[in-house]
């Protein structure tokens, strides 16, 4: 009984924005209205059953779920601001805890413990790009991401590079996952001067680790229903590293009749993709690979802006920009591009089983980015972060 | 990380080869070579909280059973993706089979419908034995527990029955030695029966019962049930608080038709567990109802307790579908998704025992989408969906 007066009220909230139509969009986003009428329940946790019945969700608010957000640096707690306006504006039944999370204002900075726990309780994270400076100003090697990462055990990168409509690129009709492995590889942060002006960074590789990257590629194949996975490696110089790499990914391929398989030299594959990217299906490769390969295949849609990524542990998801810069030089200017981060929600949404609004802003933004009137500077545009919301708002409602 | 660079050091040995392929691979060997058998298989298919699970629908009511599953994990929001693959039960060969093996392994969890054999090729085994085989899924648990409002002939069992699964008149050994004799051979093996026992016991400790019951034939097949009762005796003195018994098959086949409330956990070879299983879920109401789970060390499947394809009444929207909603339950509590297991065993037991809404084989009237549309009223209103 208390659920249905509880969802009630829901639906008279979102129905009360949507004829207050977007005129109270910019105060400040504050969550404490929604979350007046939160109801915690274990329950609240609905995941996606992965089935394409979308049409079968009404719009209608189901129990509301908590999602970590960590607004990042530069200008993501502004573009963090208008993911929320936005799902507010849909009336997407997610209310957010947030935590400030940032190595460069270290003193303010919530421990990686909080921010580890946190996610572990709700399960899913938004999270902006972090700034990592130069030198470490606790003097370890590792920097708060990277022990974000291994706290959790987030294993595994997945940036899903699509062309999107009227965004001016070299080449069109790109669609390509890259997989990345985020625990090891040159990001162990093990390195060490041995004698005076030879300084050694250890590269690891684990078989363990190797497998369960490639498995999550294959499955990630299964479930997309994606035909070819492609291995990058640079076997040819790192004959035990990489190779063990290469290794463990033909090795998990046996398990996979219905998948192809190739291996490509990280060299070739960088020519391959400003050349010919269109060949790419899913790549999976080690952590440095990855970072540089995420970044240039951004660059070939249209740059850190519009793409996503999420990474996943075993038990937590995570959904970050795919090229993670912080675009410091934007601060304040409300010029930012919004779309990577609407789209790292659009995500969210969908992996917690609300795949009507993930849809929505999903459909929305692409609707918005083909009209072409709306547009960021890094497009070509002259419109704000403020003003592509609102269109994106104004394609929904 | 030594073992790497001797290899590459040193001249190729004939041995260090192998024991690479060996170190790398064990997921696909564990089942025949029993020292790798104990080491860790593949990580789970499980990302970001989520399972990929693959689904075997069988044959006759399998696929509409399935369907429903489908629809109430859509509704209850369960964290869940099928992999849906079909054997073709017309095949001659094994392929679909194998894939369907391949699959579970990756995913390590399965639920699945009864699947047909229709070829009567000696060398297509029965899949449903070959699946159980190759993971070596070694028991088979049933949780025969009765619901309150279904007309039965006896109320309130609650029992488990634990089956060996892989051995026993199930290794499919049978020759004519000379013509018009067949010979088939029931095997026992010592490690199965152990693994059998320690299984049964560590069950009984875990879930607070008291008594274990070994089921055999030692008086006649002295060798074979004597090795397995023996080997259960022996496990009982390792769990001193479990009181141990142990009845003979026919014995035990009229006690429970006339007293089931005497039994708490039992524990038999193969062919006697597909015997009492039977017996026991017609006391309760029938193969509708009561699901079953098989496990091995590395993975699991779940089917509906009796193991029936149902092919004469499929199509006609008259099969219960409670068995089968209840193993996709019992495959939640495996994957640890306490919360939506919950959920839909209460929206199940409300179906039946509040609601009343009984298909045709508990002698009521409603049809399969009835009871599915209500455990799904139940489910909505449960996870917080209007």
């Amino acid at each position: 009984m208390s659920i249905l007066k509880n969802g009630m009220k829901l639906l008279m909230n979102r129905s009360a924005q949507n004829a207050l139509g977007n005129k109270c969009l910019h105060t400040p986003s504050s969550l404490d209205a929604a979350k007046a009428v939160s109801i915690k329940s274990p329950i609240a946790r609905a995941f996606a059953s992965g089935e394409q019945n979308e049409d079968k969700f009404s719009n209608l608010p189901v129990e509301r779920i908590t999602c970590t957000l960590i607004p990042g640096d530069g200008v993501y707690p502004e573009l963090m601001n208008s993911v929320q306006t936005v799902l507010k504006a849909i009336g997407a039944p997610i209310d957010f805890e947030t935590i400030l999370f940032s190595e460069v204002q270290h003193s303010s900075s919530a421990k990686v413990e909080d921010v580890i726990k946190s996610i572990n309780r709700n399960r899913i994270c938004l999270m902006g790009a972090l700034m990592s400076p130069d030198v470490s100003y606790s003097g370890e090697l590792q920097n708060l991401h990277m022990k974000l990462r291994k706290g959790l055990d987030l294993y595994s990168n997945v940036v899903h590079v699509v062309s999107w409509p009227g965004v001016a690129s070299r080449h069109k009709n790109i669609d390509m996952v890259i997989i990345r492995e985020l625990t090891e590889g040159e990001y162990s942060a093990l390195e060490h001067e041995s004698v005076d002006g030879v300084v050694e960074c250890l590269k690891i590789v684990t078989a363990s680790k190797s497998q369960r990257i490639a498995k999550f590629a294959f499955d990630y194949a299964i479930r997309n229903n994606r035909e070819r996975v492609t291995c990058v490696h640079k076997a040819n110089i790192m004959k035990l590293g990489d190779g063990l790499f290469l290794k463990s990914c033909s090795d998990i391929k046996r398990l996979y009749p219905g998948v192809n398989f190739e291996a490509m030299i990280v060299d070739n594959c960088t020519m391959q993709m400003v050349s010919n990217p269109q060949q790419f299906d899913i790549l999976v490769m080690p952590n440095l690979y990855g970072n540089i390969i995420d970044n240039l295949a951004a660059g070939l849609v249209g740059g850190a802006g519009v793409v996503a990524s999420s990474s996943f542990s075993p038990e937590c998801a995570v959904f970050e920009p795919g090229a993670r810069h912080v675009f410091q030089t934007a601060v304040g200017k409300n010029i930012a591009n919004p779309t990577a981060m609407l789209m790292c929600a659009s995500k969210m949404l969908r992996h917690v089983n609300l795949q009507h609004y993930s849809e929505s802003i999903r459909n929305a933004i692409r609707e918005v980015l083909a009209a072409g009137k709306v547009r960021t500077r890094d497009l070509g545009g002259s419109s704000s972060t403020h003003e592509f919301t609102d269109a994106v708002i104004k394609a929904i409602v | 990380m030594l073992g790497i660079f001797s290899k590459c050091t040193l001249p190729k040995k004939a041995g260090s080869h192998t024991i690479r392929q060996l170190s790398s691979l064990n997921f696909d060997i564990q089942h025949k070579h029993p020292q790798a058998r104990r080491q860790v298989g593949l990580p789970r298919a499980r990302y970001g909280g989520r399972n990929a699970v693959t689904m075997l629908p069988g044959g006759g009511i399998g696929p509409e059973l399935m369907s429903y599953v489908k629809e109430v994990f859509l509704h209850g929001g369960v964290p869940v993706d099928f992999e849906t693959i079909q054997i073709d039960p017309q095949s001659d060969n094994n392929d679909d089979l194998q894939y369907a093996i391949m699959s579970i392994r990756r995913n390590g969890v399965c639920i699945k419908g009864n699947i047909e054999t229709r070829s009567l090729d000696t060398a297509i085994i029965s899949r449903n034995v070959a699946i159980r085989n190759e993971l070596d899924l070694f028991v088979n648990v049933i949780n025969v527990q009765s619901y309150n409002n279904i007309p039965s002939r006896h109320k309130n069992v609650n029992c488990i029955v634990i089956r060996q699964n892989t051995e026993g008149e199930y290794a499919m050994l049978e020759h004519e030695s000379v013509e018009g004799v067949v010979e088939s051979m029931k095997v026992i093996t010592k490690e199965n029966s152990t693994r059998l026992a320690r299984y049964a016991f560590e069950l009984a400790k875990n879930n607070g019962r008291t008594k274990v019951t070994a089921v055999h034939k030692a008086n006649i097949m002295k060798l074979s049930d004597g090795l397995f009762l023996e080997t259960c005796k022996n496990m009982s003195l390792n769990y001193p608080d479990i009181k141990f018994e142990h009845m003979i098959i026919d014995n035990c086949c009229m006690q429970l038709v006339s007293n089931p409330h005497q039994f708490d956990v039992m524990v038999m070879p193969n062919l006697y567990g597909s015997i009492v299983s039977n017996v026991i879920c017609g006391l309760v109401g029938g193969a509708g109802l009561i699901s079953g789970r098989n496990y091995g060390d590395h993975y699991a499947v779940f089917e509906p307790g009796t193991r029936n394809t149902g092919s004469s009444i499929a199509g006609t929207n008259t099969a219960n579908p409670v068995a089968m909603l209840s193993a996709s339950a019992d495959m939640l509590e495996h994957l640890g998704h306490k919360v939506h297991c919950d959920m839909i065993r209460t929206a199940i037991s409300k179906t039946l025992n509040e609601d009343m809404v009984h298909t045709a084989d508990l002698n009521g009237t409603a049809k399969s989408t009835d009871v599915v549309d209500n455990v799904i009223k139940h489910v909505k209103s449960i996870a917080g969906r209007i």
